[in-house]
């Protein structure tokens, strides 16, 4: 059985021999994302196994460990390790944990160390962290962050961005209920067969694939019918997780919303271009720049690659291009504000207006630090910037009634409904 | 056709019939005590009876609890702000805003110009809800309350977030003495300066504008707050109830057939599904082992008719009762009395006393003493012997029970002390802080609203099958809780037990933190009048896992404890008042406000007997001695001082204008010389008060950030209307890096507070607002940078002249650094010369704002303490590792100050918190955790736009009590 071996500040490492001989249980924001995340990792030699738990449980673990005055994302993901630690499932001497760190000024940053604490009280200190980052914190042994590895675990989101973006758009007017959902299914089958052999991920390879998938989607038959089109912005955990966010899309859907949930990649361009604008604001290191820079354009030829696959179905709404989505927020709020979701936010809700998805969920975690500023914060300059901006902010804790949060965004419904009727009417 | 528009909200049911011509020809207005849908199936049947007979009908519903029903019931639904517009638009065409308060909301609409519309989210409580809780304490109904309202004088700040916060606002003016008509009418201007500050969000309030609902409709003096608040003569309009059920009504579209509607209203089955817990007893048998157990754990009587001698007082006046104990030699109970203070502790000792003397005059009370919220104020009336902090009674009377205890929790009426014991000395004190009081007077609550007694309800739960499980949070949030459950079908019973349950969630998670019964003790003392619910102690004992000790006075301990002390010190001052002066005993209140500094406490002044004076709600002994008088060391103090020599010197380029909060406030000595250096004249916005809070509230948009943030809109608006044209308030993502942590941000309110101030105060416009993004961490890029950040905004100023304001701005920046660390060291110097305590009294530079630490830096010295910052002692450490990560630069020296003290015996560190600060639930884990390494106790004090000084001095006197033993 593998050692358990401390670095000099006393941390539990994750070793070579745990590669071997650990399960990694990742938690899940985003599903379609995370399921082919994994199959990299597992092309890259390591046992991992994603949590789909969703039980109430989750939440109560996570106020038993953590502070209750923290966030609702580190409460539900500490809950929910705790909560499959407790289950019985898994040998809890072969278990490691995997969890991202941004390492940006917003307390999530440190979650990783809340989740420590929390495994120490509830009796796992066995049990190693590791933590997921791209700024080089916390190595271990074990897992290697190597270039091809982040090269490879971040150009898979892209696929996952594809796959999100077409079910949310073709999902609501299908004829068949469920041919959507079936498509995810299918290509998330053979995506998983290419990336486990570790291909699929060259920018030519995801080309053909991205192609291949919309053409794909683009042959569901579907009946275009006016609907209200609703999208979700917020702080990334809450936006994306149905545990957090007490089922959102769903909700939406249930109320014959056609939702858009912008992607991840403008989230990972996002905290990649903060390393230029910090320099180009404050000044430093010009080679750390340039490094960023070539990473950054590779991201966005592969962005370019991805928006361009859509023209395979021009109807079909494609994915905003980062650069476009920045020059949005530029006069609204500065490009200096980096932590948590940042300016990214207030200019995604402004790309969301521009592209019809004027009313809008503002989906954050009760008392989010950042959202106070670029959410609740720039709601008032928005729609002085445009008016047709109808947007709900909602605010997800433990205790915060579903019944409430539901009359809230029905509310902002009503409106975006005598909108459309209105519309209806003028044509 | 007929239209039936139904409103089913949190508390009533409303509904209007509109005959053909859209006029109302059927209303009614009735409270549904959570019994929604038989009284629903009731209307209608009536409505189908005797108005809609058998002509055709439509049918739409509303409300926060329509919505589930329309959904089961297939009903139409309108959402409830929605159908106000609908009504409004309908009835009042020129209405500009409309304001309509319910029962557990409150939503402000803007009609005119864009459609706006803001409903309060989950943390806003100034709702009808709040008026009815406010009512209770206060022993009146809500009419009485808007009655009382109409003769009042003066009006005391309270804050109305949530029920909890004013209680503890209100309690200590109670308790001081503050007549209830002017308590009545500060209620309704806190709603109202809660509703325009949660709701406003930065749109003015202006023109026409209606009020709607049935708290604006039933109390008039509400509705005069929000016209004096918002300075305004607003509509009251004629169906003002009906406004919700009037535009749905309108919004109908769907023909029903009323008989099926009946029907499926009648038959709406609740899903039955809600999170539960198991049963607390699994059978009789289990309940009558675990009775018996308890059973044994009983005071020692005597028979107060025959005992002859000495006895010994001890009162405990609590925030919500009032408890009285007198004791024979042998400790045992001779006497005692539990009861509601009502609002007035003072009369009801009097007339207790009175009857001790007459009734039993062969006892002689040789000594007394007193615990408790009203401690100072009965010492004071009475004459009793001794005041002593409530932690200090409760030990000493756990101690009589179990002479080894080393845990003590207990859940009074509003507050919750939990203290472990090590070497018999009280080590660490658990006070839940004013957002989380989960306590007595939260069941009591619960138990009215629903309709029960307090006992009799908690005795319902001891046997429900299936116990809600409702979550740890506040009673806000536990409000809506509850309805949830009842909507999905748990019974009274399954909620009893679900509400025990969360009372003591809330203590082991949210004021312990405990994970575990280890972390907590062995011999575990539990008291408190909430402990006598035996749902309470039993869900105690299963979550902890052990058996603890319940005595059965443990509503009296408090009062028991002080009784004990009196007799343990016995040294009588003589002067508790005999029965003659009881009888002539008068008491007399007068309010003034404080005007000897900047804290301007509201005081009270009690007169007894005509000429015995107290005064009550003072913070320093200054307005007692009516004299300036010398405090101990004190670096707040100093600190405030130093920052203030920054005074405007009038320069070229004419003035700008600093916010004196946030990431100005340790920088104003940088900005001050770099500024002053290119020739600005820098002024800065004056010291914090309420009305400057006040000037700026219409503008935050989130009402869930921190305080001093929230102030940020009140500084940016005077010096808005102080003529400043130019306004500096930069985004700062990075503080200094002074080398004791991994990182150097500030965290994000701090570092990007200045993109809120520009998006949402319009008096911005056409200022010259400069929010830029600087890097001042860079010392050299920063003259560059800024060069070209100021060329936006003026014309001809040199790279040479900013690098020598630049170098100037450092320079003093580290000369005020220099300068606080030396006066610091000196300080420290000067205490321990006289062994003097040594209080570092830390948080963020910006807690030195006397309107947001509320003066307790004096509280503290009024106490003896020399006082320090984190900032003089943070550098005499080096970088150390901790189990966070480190990376803010004011938190790093938290940490740095926490270790720097751990082996000093003189030093302890008490740590403001901010309430919301998202930041500080990481930092005060690990300062606790530095602590504690090294055997030293953590104070934490939570501070808001109000804050409970009362909790704040039995925090510090138990942390001294502790000390001293």
């Amino acid at each position: 059985m593998a050692e358990l071996v401390y670095d000099e500040t006393g941390r539990l490492l994750f070793t070579k021999e745990m590669k071997e001989e650990y399960t990694i249980l990742c938690p899940t924001m985003i599903e379609i994302h995370f399921r082919l995340v994994l199959e990299v990792m597992k092309s890259f030699g390591y046992k991992v196994e994603l949590l789909s738990t969703s039980s109430p449980n989750i939440a109560q673990e996570g106020l038993k460990y953590v502070h209750n005055d923290t966030c609702y994302p580190a409460l539900l993901v500490i809950g929910q390790f705790i909560d499959a630690l407790n289950s019985g499932k898994y040998d809890v001497n072969k278990v490691a944990l995997i969890i991202t760190q941004t390492g940006g000024g917003c307390r999530a940053s440190n979650y990783i160390h809340l989740l420590r604490k929390a495994l120490i009280r509830a009796g796992y200190p066995q049990v190693p962290v590791i933590s997921m980052n791209l700024n080089g914190m916390e190595k271990n042994p074990g897992f290697s962050a190597s270039i091809p590895f982040l090269r490879k675990m971040i150009s898979v989101l892209y696929y996952g961005d594809v796959l999100m973006q077409l079910k949310n758009n073709i999902e609501p007017y299908e004829d068949n209920k469920g041919d959507a959902e079936k498509m995810v299914e299918k290509w998330i089958g053979l995506l998983s067969k290419q990336l486990r052999k570790g291909e699929g991920l060259s920018k030519s390879q995801f080309g053909n694939n991205a192609k291949k998938i919309v053409k794909d989607f683009a042959s569901i038959p579907i009946h275009r019918v006016p609907k209200v089109k609703v999208g979700i912005v917020g702080e990334i955990y809450v936006k994306y997780a149905p545990i957090a966010n007490n089922d959102l899309e769903n909700f939406l859907k249930s109320q014959g919303c056609e939702v858009y949930v912008p992607g991840i990649v403008n989230f990972v361009l996002f905290k990649i271009d903060n390393r230029l604008d910090d320099i180009k604001l404050y000044g430093g290191n010009t080679v750390k720049y340039q490094i960023n820079k070539i990473l950054l354009d590779y991201l966005l030829s592969l962005q370019t690659v991805m928006i361009k696959a859509f023209k395979e179905c021009p109807e079909v709404l494609a994915p905003a291009d980062y650069y476009h989505v920045k020059k949005l927020a530029k006069g609204v709020i500065g490009y200096g504000n980096k932590m948590g979701e940042g300016w990214l936010l207030t200019a995604e809700i402004l790309e969301l207006v521009e592209a019809g998805y004027e009313n809008i969920v503002c989906a954050q975690p009760f008392g989010c630090l950042p959202n106070h500023i670029c959410g609740k914060g720039m709601i008032r300059k928005i729609n002085e910037v445009d008016s047709r901006a109808n947007i709900v902010p909602i605010d997800y804790d433990p205790s915060a009634t579903r019944v409430n949060q539901e009359n809230r965004i029905k509310l902002m419904l009503s409106i975006a409904k005598e909108k459309l009727d209105e519309r209806a009417k003028a044509q | 056709m007929m239209k039936i528009g139904l409103d089913v909200g949190s508390t009533t049911i409303k509904c209007v019939v509109l005959d053909e011509n859209e006029q109302i020809c059927f209303k009614s207005y009735e409270r549904h005590y959570s019994q929604i849908t038989e009284k629903l199936a009731a209307l209608l049947t009536k409505i189908k009876n005797e108005v809609v007979k058998d002509q055709p009908v439509q049918l739409a519903i509303s409300g926060s609890a329509g919505m589930g029903i329309a959904q089961e019931c297939n009903f139409q639904f309108v959402q409830e702000v929605y159908a106000t517009r609908t009504a409004t638009k309908k009835l009042i065409p020129d209405a500009d805003v409309i304001i309509e308060l319910g029962g557990e909301d409150a939503k402000i609409l803007f009609v005119s110009g864009s459609m706006e519309v803001r409903m309060n989210g989950s943390c806003a409580g100034g709702t009808g809800a709040f008026i009815d809780q406010m009512s209770t304490l206060l022993h009146l109904t809500p009419e009485e309350l808007n009655n009382i309202a109409k003769k009042h004088e003066k009006i005391y700040t309270i804050a109305s977030r949530c029920g909890v916060f004013a209680k503890s606002d209100i309690q200590p003016l109670l308790n001081q003495g503050a007549r209830k008509s002017d308590i009545a009418a500060s209620i309704f201007a806190a709603v109202a300066n809660q509703t325009i500050a949660g709701l406003a969000q930065g749109r003015e309030i202006k023109g026409n504008v209606v009020y709607l609902g049935g708290p604006l409709t039933f109390l008039s003096e509400l509705r005069k707050s929000f016209d004096t608040a918002l300075n305004v003569t607003g509509i009251f309009p004629e169906n003002s109830l009906y406004f919700v059920a009037l535009g749905t009504a309108y919004g109908c579209n769907e023909e029903i057939d009323l008989d099926k509607a009946i029907d499926s209203v009648k038959n709406y089955t609740q899903s039955g599904e809600f999170l539960s817990i198991p049963p607390l007893f699994q059978s009789q048998e289990e309940y009558e082992e675990f009775e018996q157990r308890h059973n044994k754990d009983v005071a020692k009587r005597g028979d107060i008719s025959t005992y002859q001698g000495e006895a010994y007082l001890g009162i405990d006046a609590g925030s919500t009762t009032i408890k009285a104990v007198v004791i024979g030699s042998d400790n045992e109970i001779l006497d005692e009395l539990y009861q509601s203070n009502s609002g007035d502790p003072i009369p009801i000792i009097k007339e207790h006393l009175i009857h001790l003397y007459e009734e039993y005059p062969n006892i002689q009370i040789k000594c007394s003493a007193v615990t408790g919220y009203g401690e100072e104020l009965l010492k004071n009336a009475f004459g009793l012997d001794y005041g002593i902090v409530e932690t200090i009674a409760h030990y000493t009377a756990a101690k009589t029970f179990l002479p080894d205890v080393d845990f003590i929790i207990d859940i009074g009426g509003q507050d919750m002390k939990c203290f472990k014991i090590r070497n018999h000395t009280i080590d660490n004190i658990f006070l839940n802080e004013a957002c989380s009081s989960g306590c007595g007077s939260f069941l009591q609550t619960f138990a009215n609203t629903l309709g029960y007694e307090i006992q009799d309800f908690a005795k319902l739960g001891l046997f429900a099958k299936r116990p809600v499980d409702l979550g740890s949070r506040c009673t806000v949030f536990m409000n809506s809780s509850v309805k949830q459950a009842q909507k999905d079908g748990a019974t009274t019973e399954d909620i009893s037990a679900g509400l025990s349950v969360s009372v003591v969630k809330n203590a082991i998670y949210k004021v312990i933190r405990a994970a575990s019964p280890e972390e907590l003790g062995k011999h575990i003392v539990v008291q408190g009048g909430t402990f006598l619910n035996d749902a309470v102690l039993r869900v105690f004992e299963q979550e902890m896992g052990v058996n603890v000790i319940r005595p059965d006075i443990a509503g009296l301990m408090g009062a028991y404890g002080a009784a004990v002390y009196a007799k343990e010190h016995n040294q009588p001052k003589g002067k508790m008042l005999s029965l003659q002066q009881l009888k002539d005993f008068s008491h007399q209140v007068k309010l003034v406000t404080c005007g000897l500094c900047n804290n301007h406490c509201k005081l009270t002044v009690n007169m007894f007997d005509g000429n015995r004076k107290f005064i009550g709600g003072n913070r320093c002994d200054k307005p007692i001695k009516q004299k300036e008088v010398i405090d101990a060391p004190n670096m707040y103090a100093f600190k405030m001082k130093a920052l203030l020599s920054y005074q405007p010197v009038p320069g070229p380029r004419g003035k700008i204008g600093l916010p004196m909060g946030m990431n100005i406030y340790e920088m104003l000595p940088f900005w001050h010389a770099f500024f002053t250096s290119l020739g600005f004249e820098v002024v800065t916005s004056p010291l914090s008060n309420r009305e400057m809070y006040i000037k700026g509230q219409h503008t935050i948009p989130s009402d869930t950030v921190c305080f001093p943030a929230k102030l940020m809109h009140g500084h940016v608006c005077t010096l808005i209307d102080e003529g400043v044209k130019t306004i500096f308030y930069p985004c700062l993502t990075y503080n200094f890096d002074e080398g004791l942590s991994d990182n150097h941000y500030n965290c994000p309110v701090v570092a990007y507070y200045p993109e809120v101030i520009s998006a949402n105060v319009s008096e911005l416009e056409g200022l010259n607002f400069i929010n830029d993004y600087l890097g001042v961490h860079r010392k050299k890029d920063f003259p560059e940078k800024m060069h070209g950040v100021l060329a936006k905004y003026f014309d001809g100023i040199s790279l040479k002249e900013v690098k020598t304001a630049a170098e100037k701005g450092y320079a003093e920046y580290e000369h005020y650094l220099d300068t606080i660390r030396k006066e610091g060291d000196a300080m420290i110097q000067q205490a321990e010369a006289n062994q003097m305590p040594i209080i570092v009294l830390c948080g963020r530079p910006y807690h030195l704002d006397p309107e947001i630490n509320h003066g307790i830096d004096k509280l503290i010295t009024s106490l003896g303490a020399c006082i320090v910052t984190e900032d003089v002692i943070s550098n005499k450490v080096e970088k150390l590792n901790t189990t966070v990560l480190n990376q803010w630069t004011y938190h790093a020296r938290l940490y740095a100050a926490a270790e720097y003290i751990s082996d000093k015996p003189q030093f302890n560190l008490v740590q403001l918190v901010s309430f919301g600060c998202g930041i500080d639930a990481i930092t005060t884990d690990e300062v606790r955790s530095i602590l504690e390494k090294s055997g030293k106790i953590y104070t934490q004090i939570k501070i808001d736009e109000i804050t409970n000084l009362g909790a704040v001095k039995i925090r510090l006197r138990s942390l001294f009590a502790a000390l001293e033993q």
